[in-house]
């Protein structure tokens, strides 16, 4: 289980009392952006994981409580911000500007 | 060996599609992506269903490995270039994995399935039928995989190298963030090990950074080019690319790819296991 595991949907399964979940979508325009690599940065601004979103524009981390930074690229442009996570759903959006 | 026989540009590949005598391959865990859309003519290897020993935990045997490129129409002497997702992790991995086999030419797409989609180049969505082959692995050459007893011997003595994120390392995470945190029994890293996350190898395109960029990377983590080298991630699939830029780029004569990596070693009873930065 390393590789790209779909985007989005359920969080049916996902233990929220343990797990950091950090997700939401990408936009550009009004619509969601399909297929935006997203990466998560930790608060070094080290590379810690890679997203692509899903149809619906869709991405989730699992991560740790602390700062991170999400940052988007797509043939479109790119986008970045920061948060602070905690123990549970941690939701954002990305707008490509 | 230098940097051109073992990595191509994506400009490279699509002037190359079609062309007999080289077969594109792409590699990943999911291969939806594969099914959407892929390179013109490439076909597809699944690093689980295709690469993984169905039962025990270990490669496709040397027969198998025979009759899947056989099958996927890959000779001997057909040169594979390599391409994937997760900035070709798992291309990478392949690209050790068809070197344990034996195969004589193998490439890289610098960048992988991302550069490629970031350039906005074509993908086609037809299925790739290619003529069966009879394909004949070699015995495999474990000069460059590593297995946990000498990675347990190397502590102290050789170069080993984690490869994972920062976070990982420490034993604060488990398992890279795209995936929930479960894995090995305990967190951390292997004693005297160098964190140097494989991220710091590439660019954010996926591409992968020059020789001296690199050369100069791991010189400042504290690899000691007069040593051996190995490397280990979770699973083995990240340290393939570190492997691939230790050896076939920067090369270094002695380096191994652990790929039972943490998910074996941080599971394994009576080792040493260090935490922290």
């Amino acid at each position: 289980m390393c590789g790209a595991p779909a985007q989005g949907g359920t969080l049916a399964g996902i233990d929220l009392s343990t797990q950091t979940v950090i997700q939401g979508s990408v936009w550009h325009d009004g619509s969601p952006v399909a297929g935006a690599y997203v990466r998560l940065l930790d608060a070094t601004d080290e590379f810690t994981a890679e997203v692509v979103t899903s149809p619906e524009g869709e991405f989730r981390f699992f991560a740790a409580p602390g700062t991170w930074t999400l940052r988007s690229l797509a043939p479109i442009g790119r986008a970045e911000r920061s948060l602070d996570a905690e123990v549970g759903l941690n939701e954002t959006t990305l707008a490509i500007a | 060996m230098s940097r051109t026989d073992v990595l191509v540009t994506a400009d490279w590949a699509q002037e190359h599609l079609g062309q007999p005598g080289i077969v594109f391959v792409e590699v990943d865990e999911d291969t939806a992506a594969y099914d959407k859309g892929h390179i013109e003519g490439a076909v597809k290897l699944d690093w689980k269903t295709d690469l993984q020993d169905a039962e025990a935990r270990d490669f496709v045997d040397r027969e198998g490995f025979s009759a899947l490129l056989s099958a996927k129409g890959i000779s001997n002497d057909d040169t594979v270039v390599l391409y994937g997702g997760n900035n070709n992790w798992f291309a990478a991995y392949a690209y050790w994995y068809f070197k344990v086999y034996g195969h004589g030419d193998v490439k890289l797409i610098d960048g992988g399935r991302k550069k490629w989609e970031l350039d906005s180049r074509p993908l086609s969505a037809d299925v790739v039928e290619r003529p069966a082959t009879q394909y004949a692995a070699a015995e495999p050459d474990t000069s460059i995989r590593a297995f946990r007893d000498e990675v347990v011997a190397a502590i102290g003595t050789k170069n080993l190298v984690d490869v994972r994120s920062p976070d990982e390392f420490a034993g604060k995470l488990t398992a890279p963030a795209h995936l929930p945190q479960e894995g090995a029994q305990r967190a951390g890293h292997i004693p005297t090990a160098v964190n140097v996350p494989w991220s710091k190898a590439a660019n954010e395109d996926g591409t992968f950074k020059s020789d001296e960029e690199l050369a100069k990377l791991y010189a400042e983590a504290g690899l000691d080019e007069g040593k051996d080298t190995i490397a280990y991630c979770r699973i083995g699939e990240r340290s393939s690319h570190t492997w691939f830029v230790l050896r076939e780029l920067l090369g270094h004569p002695n380096v191994k790819n652990y790929d039972g990596s943490w998910t074996e070693y941080g599971s394994l009873v009576g080792v040493p296991i260090a935490k922290g930065a």
